[in-house]
């Protein structure tokens, strides 16, 4: 596969780009925010040492002016009134900064994740045929949604919360260090061992967390395996083994959460600890040198409080850091979905008519290293005819189908598939797709009503024509069966369908797509011969002069086709009419035989399979 | 039948919290002294800003340091205990958290495995495996942490009120009455916050539904050319999604701003009439400090009492579920006369267990599914004397299963008997029945671990030459020989690196080594190369030879080779016979025989 290899950072800034103004006024307001959260404590001092210590205001010349407080000083009840007013009009402002930043927070990330989830999806849907093949459903979408939910905390919350707690920290520890150098020097003395103990803790509580998780799987896997397996254990009588096996699992993992609380436990405790004891000695340096003289009593109040304010985002501060090394392996995880090649058609794809002959030419052709699937198959679909291919499982049949539909390309030198003398690999292949019908064996319906799906290739539809489609499709009188009709919800929100439902209500979901192509690849297999038949008589009428390809064993669906291919072992073994092919020997007169020929069947019937057949030589058991 | 989430229950009921009362109770030791140790924690943090009160009286004020070194350590005792004591709760709130879910999972899972099929039959295992996992943990987080907290946060306030009122009273008047807002406030906004966040997890699931989808209708999707109509459908359900996420957000912007608006409204009041008695010489200047580190303190306990009380409702209905689950009643129970006698699934009494012969017999038997009106048997007659084979035939969907589910008491009979060696099943334990019954499945269920531990099931006596010469015995060992390891190879989660031939052929084994007197096969109807049926085949000869055996058939060979053919069609016994009988019949046996004799002709010859 080919990749281009993307940085992690462009990841994150592709999706950053539409949002990027909104996650500046995120760290601007938490700026404002933290800065009028810190006038509080100077208030206080304020207050504290010149209303009632009485000493002169330590403030800018300008504000004292302003607010006339030299004028105030003797009355301490207004000043003091001033000061609670001051202490409201903060809390409001940084309030509000508070509630922009939030809620721009909230906007730039909603925007941010869903980028990621629509460019995922939308590129998902676009990703090669071969891709979705070699990758498990659970683990791409384990990478769409919890990856990408690691990757929008880290973006939107870690990295804004970094930036917080950063500017948080140089401010007050500013504003200390303009107050007094030696308590702050005391204060900040802790911190390296707050935030270097955090990490400590947090890497090795990560790795009991991981292994208490596993754990969590394990026991979780045990229950699913025995539910699923409910009968087996009934059938064996096992319900006591089962219970040991599971006793075991429980107590696992019970014990390992119970250890890894131990480990969390002290994380907690010791850091309570360190953190009591660096508010002890502050207080107990700012009680002396407030004592000496060196702070007075207003500044030892707001030293006390800048001090219990910084030192909780400095514990939270490691534990952070510590998380946000482990989003890398998220980026990682999605930039590979992101990198991988999608299916594109070149600007100059043409769009030719696809109702013209179609003729596959020379084909080679094996899934990646293996075995030839198919080996110089060559031959012509006349525009308007029923084609109809008979070939075992293996056979290489519905790869066939999948290289004219270019869910598969062919390679260069291993031939080439032509529409009216046209490559098909020139063309768009929105445009082959859109003109080729096909109804696939074990079909997939989407979670939503029946009408929605049979009308899924359309804009608006009369409901009428849904109900024509359905009827040729030989399926309206189940579906008028069903409580809800036609709005009945199928798949896993709603009924399960049985495997011939399926298989007509997807017929005549192609029917609406009224494409000049039709395939049906062995997709009447589920439904009984009598409606087998059915539908085939209707849809003769209808298909007019479509181009339909048939691909069955049943001889009955295949004999009225123009013409008839036999695939055996990826070559063509027999091409031609029925009439022709019953004439000469080989593996389709063998079948009809068996198949049609009352006088062999009714010997065969109370005998064993034919040992061989005398047509065509192939050993019928092997 | 849908299972969607349950709608939460508005206001707390203590009927429902009654339910796991019992599983808590174990605990009670363990309870009491992590509630002993919050109180403390409450009260060492009540206390540390009397510290501060002192320091600042007794220091500052007087400008004297003696005393300091005292202080220093009377403080340092107080915050070394509280350090102790968060280290003995968090572990003790661990241990009732894994101990008490761990029980509960426990009971849900014992539970289940006395539950009858028609309760597996209509509920997803998802379903099932979130209430074991998800709702126990849940609940069990709740009891050992949530319910801790608010007694920490509750007492602590209340602490708090005390030590104000001690302190001034009139002060502590004022900052209480904020308080009533606070509680307003928080109920009012916890509520909307917390059913946003449910809207908010519906939209998630379904954006999980929707990748699901896109990834399992990719080809689907290519062949309609519907890529764009998908995405576009995507971005409109991520478009929902980012609407109700701001939505949620705004709500939790105002509230947090607002609270911290009315805890600067308490600071402001406390400075200014606090500072104000100061002046009047009616307040210490370190009681006030005493007093804003409180107002600014109760704040956030207040908010998570509110939190944790909207938690303690929302769990409710996780015990709901599994209260549910515990008290799903058994359909079918053995009488406490046989579980005297015989013993139950757990405690087998082996020693007065009669030996299994295999006559089997339908008397009279109706039955209709409890999920289901209609009968699918009425009067239904047969004998299947020791050693016989009968073979169910019919289409996919057809009912084929009701007469093994019978036979193997996996439901009983609403009407009529049947009877085992003569006597009715019902008068012997499931246990002494399971016990004599080889079932090999369709889609054959293998449980992760070794080879040699899933043939081992059969028989957990087995030593390893007889889990070998079993494999033998079936030919399971050609597929054996395949794998890296041989025996002691993983298998994968439900056996999953096995292909369904392979996984069948070790079922084989498994079955061979319980050496049953009743046999039952449902074939695969997948694809199988050709080498390894052929494998099965000649195996299932071997676990015929001797047994009473049920084949749910798919293939002529096996069809053929039974003594009894019972054909189904619409959940209903129509025709029964012997292959040549029903063969002459010419009835819907025999269209059925030549489609099946079409398409495997047709398979073996192209093959």
């Amino acid at each position: 596969m080919e990749k281009r290899k993307t940085g992690k950072l462009h990841v994150i800034t592709r999706f950053l780009k539409g949002n990027l103004h909104m996650f500046v006024l995120v760290l601007v307001f938490s700026m404002l925010n933290t800065v009028f959260n810190s006038l509080t404590p100077q208030i206080v001092r304020i207050s504290v040492d010149s209303v009632i210590g009485g000493e002169p205001y330590n403030l800018p010349g300008w504000l004292i002016t302003a607010l006339n407080l030299e004028a105030l000083r003797g009355s301490g009840w207004q000043v003091l009134l001033l000061a609670g007013a001051a202490i409201m009009v903060t809390a409001i402002i940084s309030g509000l900064c508070n509630y922009v930043s939030k809620m721009e927070m909230a906007k730039g990330s909603e925007g941010f994740v869903k980028g990621i989830r629509d460019q995922l999806y939308a590129h998902i849907q676009k990703l090669p045929f071969s891709w979705h093949v070699k990758h498990q459903t659970g683990e791409i979408i384990q990478r769409c949604t919890s990856d990408v939910e690691v990757i929008r905390n880290f973006v939107c919350n870690q990295m804004v919360e970094v930036f917080r707690l950063v500017f948080l920290i140089a401010l007050y520890m500013g504003i200390m260090f303009s107050m007094n150098v030696k308590i702050t020097l005391v204060a900040l003395a802790f911190i390296p061992v707050i935030i270097g103990y955090s990490g400590f803790f947090y890497s090795r509580i990560a790795k009991r967390f991981l292994s208490a998780d596993e754990a969590e799987g394990e026991l979780s896997s045990t229950v699913q395996e025995n539910l699923t397996g409910v009968r087996v254990v009934r059938a064996f009588g096992r319900e006591k083994f089962e219970i040991q096996r599971f006793d075991e699992k429980n107590e696992k993992f019970a014990n390992l959460w119970i250890r890894l609380g131990r480990l969390m436990s002290a994380y907690w405790g010791i850091g309570d600890l360190i953190t009591g004891l660096q508010i002890l000695t502050v207080i107990c340096v700012g009680v002396m040198s407030s004592v000496n003289g060196d702070i007075s009593l207003g500044e030892f109040l707001a030293f006390v409080s800048y001090n219990s304010t910084l030192i909780w985002p400095v514990r939270g501060l490691g534990r952070i850091l510590s998380e946000m090394s482990k989003a890398g392996v998220s980026i990682d995880r999605v930039a590979y979905i992101l990198d991988s090649e999608e299916e594109q058609d070149p600007a100059d794809a043409l769009t030719p008519p696809i109702d013209r002959d179609i003729k596959f030419e020379h084909i080679n052709f094996s899934y990646g290293t293996g075995y030839p699937v198919l080996k110089d198959v060559n031959f012509t679909i006349p525009a308007g005819k029923t084609f109809a291919i008979l070939g075992g499982t293996g056979s290489g049949k519905s790869t066939l189908v999948h290289l004219l539909n270019r869910l598969y390309d062919l390679p260069a030198e291993c031939g080439r598939i032509t529409i009216g003398g046209v490559d098909i690999a020139d063309m768009s292949r929105e445009h082959l797709r859109r003109n080729i019908g096909m109804v696939l064996q074990e079909p997939f319906l989407f979670s939503r009503g029946i009408a929605d799906n049979i009308a899924i290739t359309r804009e608006e539809v009369r409901h009428e024509e849904i109900r024509e489609a359905a009827r040729i499709a030989c399926v309206d009188d189940s579906i008028q069966n069903f409580h809800h009709g036609y709005e009945t919800i199928v798949g896993e929100r709603g009924v399960t369908l049985s495997g011939g439902q399926k298989q007509r209500v997807a017929i005549a979901r192609m029917l609406m797509q009224k494409a000049p192509i039709m395939v049906f690849d062995d997709s009447l297999s589920a439904v009984d011969a009598e409606t087998d038949a059915k539908i085939r008589e209707a849809l003769q009428e209808e298909m007019g002069k479509a181009t339909v390809i048939l691909i069955s064993h049943r001889i009955t669906t295949l004999m009225q086709a123009d013409c008839i291919l036999v695939l055996d072992d990826g070559k063509v073994a027999q091409m031609g009419t029925h009439q022709e092919l019953i004439n000469q020997d080989g593996i389709y007169k063998c079948i009809y035989d068996i198949q049609m020929n009352s006088e062999d069947r009714k010997e065969l019937f109370s005998e064993e399979l034919p040992e061989s057949c005398k047509y065509c030589n192939k050993a019928a058991v092997k | 039948m849908r299972y969607e989430e349950q709608e939460f229950t508005k206001s707390f009921d203590i009927k429902i919290w009654k339910k796991v009362l019992p599983f808590i109770m174990n605990f009670k030791g363990i309870l009491f002294m992590v509630i002993a140790l919050n109180l403390f924690c409450a009260l060492a943090d009540i206390a540390l800003p009397l510290f501060q009160r002192y320091a600042i009286d007794n220091f500052i004020e007087e400008k004297t340091l003696s005393g300091l070194g005292v202080f220093a350590a009377a403080y340092a005792v107080v915050i070394g205990l509280q350090a102790l004591s968060v280290i003995f709760f968090t572990r003790g709130s661990m241990k009732i958290e894994m101990r008490l879910g761990r029980d509960m999972k426990k009971a849900c899972f014992e539970h289940l495995q006395t539950l009858s099929f028609s309760y597996y039959n209509v509920t997803p295992v998802g379903y099932i495996l979130a209430r074991v996992m998800n709702d126990t943990n849940k609940i069990a987080g709740l009891v050992a942490w949530n319910m801790v907290d608010m007694l920490w946060a509750s007492s602590y306030v209340i602490g708090v009120f005390i030590a104000m009122l001690l302190l001034n009273w009139k002060l502590a008047l004022i900052v209480m009455l904020i308080v009533p807002a606070i509680a307003v406030l928080t109920v009012y906004f916890q509520n909307r916050i917390l059913n946003w966040n449910r809207k908010v997890r519906k939209i998630n699931s379904r954006i999980t539904s929707a990748y699901n989808e896109g990834i399992m209708g990719a080809k689907t999707s290519k062949t309609l050319v519907i890529e764009e109509k998908n995405a576009g459908e995507f971005q409109e359900l991520t478009q929902e999604m980012r609407v109700a996420g701001v939505r949620a957000a705004r709500l939790s912007a105002i509230y947090l701003p607002l609270v911290l608006f009315f805890s600067s409204l308490a600071t402001a009041v406390v400075l200014a009439k606090g500072g104000n008695m100061v002046l009047d010489n009616l307040l210490m200047i370190g009681t006030l400090s005493a007093f804003s580190s409180y107002a600014v303190g109760i704040f956030e306990p207040i908010q998570q009492l509110a939190r944790n009380l909207a938690e303690v409702i929302s769990v409710q209905a996780n015990i709901e579920r599994v209260a549910g689950l515990l008290e799903e009643e058994p359909k079918i129970t053995d009488t406490p006369e046989v579980i005297e006698k015989y013993g139950d699934s757990f405690e087998p009494k082996k020693e007065n267990w009669e030996e299994l012969k295999g006559d089997i017999e339908f008397k009279d038997v109706s039955f209709h599914y409890p999920d289901g009106n209609e009968e699918v048997l009425s009067h239904f007659n047969l004998k299947i004397p020791a050693g016989t084979t009968v073979a169910i035939v019919g289409e996919t969907g057809a009912g084929k299963s009701t007469l093994v589910n019978l036979a193997c008491r996996f439901f009983e009979p609403t009407g009529g008997q049947i009877l085992i060696d003569g006597r009715d099943y019902r008068e012997r334990s499931q246990l002494w029945l399971h016990s004599n019954i080889g079932y090999v499945l369709q889609n054959p269920h293998l449980f992760s671990g070794t080879v040699m531990d899933n043939i081992r099931y059969g028989n957990l006596e087995a030593t390893d030459e007889q889990i070998i010469a079993a494999a033998k015995a079936v030919s399971a060992d050609q597929v054996v020989e395949k794998l890296e390891k041989g025996y002691q190879s993983d298998v994968g989660e439900g056996g999953d690196m096995l292909s369904t031939g392979e996984k069948q052929l070790i079922s084989f084994a498994r079955a061979v080594l319980a050496d049953p007197r009743i046999f039952v096969l449902d074939e695969a109807t997948s694809s199988i190369d050709t080498q390894t049926e052929q494998l099965i085949q000649n195996a299932t000869l071997q676990l015929l030879e001797g047994r009473t055996s049920f084949l749910i058939a798919h293939r002529l060979s096996t069809i053929r080779q039974a003594d009894v053919i019972l054909v189904v069609k619409d959940g209903r016994i129509i025709e029964q016979g012997t292959h040549k009988e029903l063969l002459k019949k010419k009835g819907y046996y025999h269209d059925l025989y030549s489609k099946q004799f079409m398409e495997e002709s047709a398979q073996r010859i192209l093959a």
